[in-house]
């Protein structure tokens, strides 16, 4: 593990607020050049590990260290060489977006010219020169996210912290925000980024690190983590109770695995593998038993299904709060 | 550049953004000197009337209490300020920031002086209206008006440190009404603290708002020979009472406040 190739290492980071215990464990490395995605629900410490990174907070134990720097006894210099975009924009609602970005300069120690250059130039790229010179209260909220990226990156950071970058929006918007993401990890920025949503980490990341009660539960590519839940399965829904029984014993030798059943829904999954050769064996064997079919599918794993197989839990069944 | 003048350029910084707020939301402003207009005339025509100071006019006398009730207000913005830029994750943004620990501090309690500056500017000509005088001379009158800011800004600090323990502006105001309600009207800003019963007699007479509004009396000259001070040494030397009072906060609260906001983290 050379120290120049990875821009984040974490190392046994333990955070606890009186007996909720926000971190426990937890390590972490990141690659230089690699976008990590953070993936977990509510409360799983998530915020927690990028405060920790980000020097917010201190660890109650362990140590980390970000662009070679350690978060404790480096912890000015580092604030140098990183850019963070929080849960929520934390843009001024009352400065002009271009009023924003060159505070931040300024706090960067840009300098004065420099620091407005820059914030011309990031509000170019964000798609925010019309809007420059209105206050941010008058902002949509994707104006506003995106505002807040451009104010994370005003000192060009080697490394970035993205914390649920597109919590809150609206899909169009988050689609808009995925692509400016995109562009920005295509130019080799280290990013780290915790999301909830598992289409986020699955499009952006490419390491993700799924978290659970402080922890990594588990860690790898997307498509490493499908693996680990198994592989394809085939999703039928049917007309009645009398057609869920009788798919079940038609398709019970297309099975690897077990069925699972939902008799309210009048749907079967049923674990396969073979592709859509099976499918179309699958639909023959159910119309020589002239089952009524409402929807039949192929699906590969998704991250929900990781998660779910992971955890015990469904991503968005943890309560609210962190 | 040395840590110092940092912490004084990037506290500039903070400082003007919290000032282009004050440009922005003038309601803000437009309120936080209503309130003291409305103390002016409802203590000059309501209590006025009711209020026996010996050998002066009620006007005259009421005047350095209102403005030491109005800057101690005043300095509740810095609480509630920062609770809110907590609230709304500005806070974090300026941590993770390579700027100095106490700019944000600095910025906030400067921005916040120049809004009680504001705020005594409307109040001296309200109370000029109402039949106020500064009976002292120019350089006295200044100190006076000096003297009561730089205790707010003293005062500022200590609200600091409650805006960012609290995080919430809601929570902020309502904590900071009940400290300051009791030390503005425990004191001699509006009665005869002699005429107040035992133990809210000594508090009155050691209160710090009580100094300042004594050194204000005396500064502007709206006192009386026939009305002299009580025999206690806090309001025989009220002027340097609260260059005390304002040493002793800034030393307790300057450095808590600061540690408090290396802590700070929005929930």
């Amino acid at each position: 593990m050379a120290p120049m190739s990875d821009a984040i290492v974490a190392e046994g980071l333990v955070k606890r607020y009186g007996s909720v215990v926000a971190l426990d464990g937890l390590d972490l490395v990141v690659p230089e050049g690699t976008v990590m995605g953070l993936l977990g629900p509510n409360g799983a410490g998530k915020t927690t590990t990028v405060r920790v990174l980000t020097t917010l907070l201190e660890p109650d134990a362990g140590r980390a260290t970000v662009a070679g720097l350690d978060v404790h006894a480096d912890a000015k210099e580092l604030r140098r060489r990183i850019g963070l975009s929080g849960q929520y924009s934390a843009v001024d609602e009352n400065l002009t977006g271009f009023e924003n970005l060159d505070m931040v300069g300024r706090l960067y120690h840009l300098g004065k010219k420099r620091s407005r250059e820059r914030a011309r130039e990031l509000l170019a790229r964000f798609d925010l020169v019309a809007a420059a010179d209105r206050p941010v209260k008058g902002y949509s909220g994707g104006m506003r996210r995106r505002l807040d990226l451009a104010g994370a990156l005003v000192a060009t950071p080697r490394v970035l912290f993205l914390d649920e970058p597109t919590t809150g929006l609206d899909p169009r918007s988050r689609l808009g925000m995925w692509d400016v993401l995109g562009e920005l990890v295509a130019g080799g920025t280290t990013l780290l980024l915790t999301t909830q949503y598992l289409e986020e980490a699955d499009r952006l990341a490419d390491r993700i690190a799924v978290i659970d009660h402080g922890h990594v539960i588990a860690l790898g590519t997307a498509d490493e983590l499908k693996a680990q839940v198994g592989g394809e399965r085939l999703e039928l829904t049917v007309g009645s109770a009398q057609d869920v029984t009788t798919a079940r014993a038609a398709l019970g030798p297309l099975a690897v695995g077990e069925i699972v059943e939902d008799e309210r829904g009048h749907r079967l999954t049923i674990p396969v593998s073979g592709g859509s050769e099976v499918l179309v064996e699958g639909i023959r064997r159910l119309d020589a038993e002239s089952v009524k079919v409402l929807d039949v599918g192929l699906r590969r794993p998704t991250l929900d299904d990781v998660f779910l197989s992971l955890t015990g839990h469904a991503a968005e069944e943890e309560e609210q709060g962190e | 550049m040395n840590a110092f003048t940092q912490a004084l350029g990037d506290g500039a910084v903070v400082a003007k953004r919290n000032l282009i707020k004050i440009k922005r939301v003038p309601d803000l402003l437009v309120f936080s000197t209503l309130s003291p207009i409305m103390f002016v005339l409802m203590f000059a025509y309501v209590f006025g009337g009711s209020i026996e100071i010996p050998g002066m006019d009620y006007r005259e006398f009421l005047m350095a209490g209102i403005f030491a009730q109005t800057v101690v207000f005043g300095s509740t913005i810095t609480g509630s300020g920062l609770a809110e830029d907590i609230q709304k994750g500005v806070i974090d943004r300026f941590r993770s920031l390579p700027m100095a620990r106490s700019a944000v501090l600095i910025g906030r309690t400067t921005s916040d002086l120049v809004n009680n500056v504001i705020v005594v500017l409307v109040m001296s000509v309200t109370g000029l209206i109402v039949g106020w005088r500064i009976n002292s001379s120019f350089p006295e009158a200044l100190a006076g008006f000096a003297l009561l800011l730089l205790f707010a800004y003293a005062v500022s600090w200590g609200m600091a440190i409650v805006g960012l323990a609290v995080r919430s502006p809601e929570v902020f105001n309502n904590a900071s009404f009940i400290a300051i309600f009791p030390l503005t009207f425990i004191a001699n800003t509006f009665v005869q603290e002699s005429k107040l019963p035992g133990v809210l007699k000594t508090f009155a007479e050691w209160n710090p708002v009580s100094a300042v509004t004594q050194a204000a009396r005396e500064l502007f000259g709206n006192t009386n020979p026939a009305f002299p001070p009580p025999d206690v040494w806090s309001l025989r030397h009220p002027v340097l009472m609260t260059l005390i009072w304002v040493a002793v906060f800034l030393v307790v609260f300057v450095p808590l406040a600061t540690r408090q906001y290396r802590r700070a983290v929005s929930r």
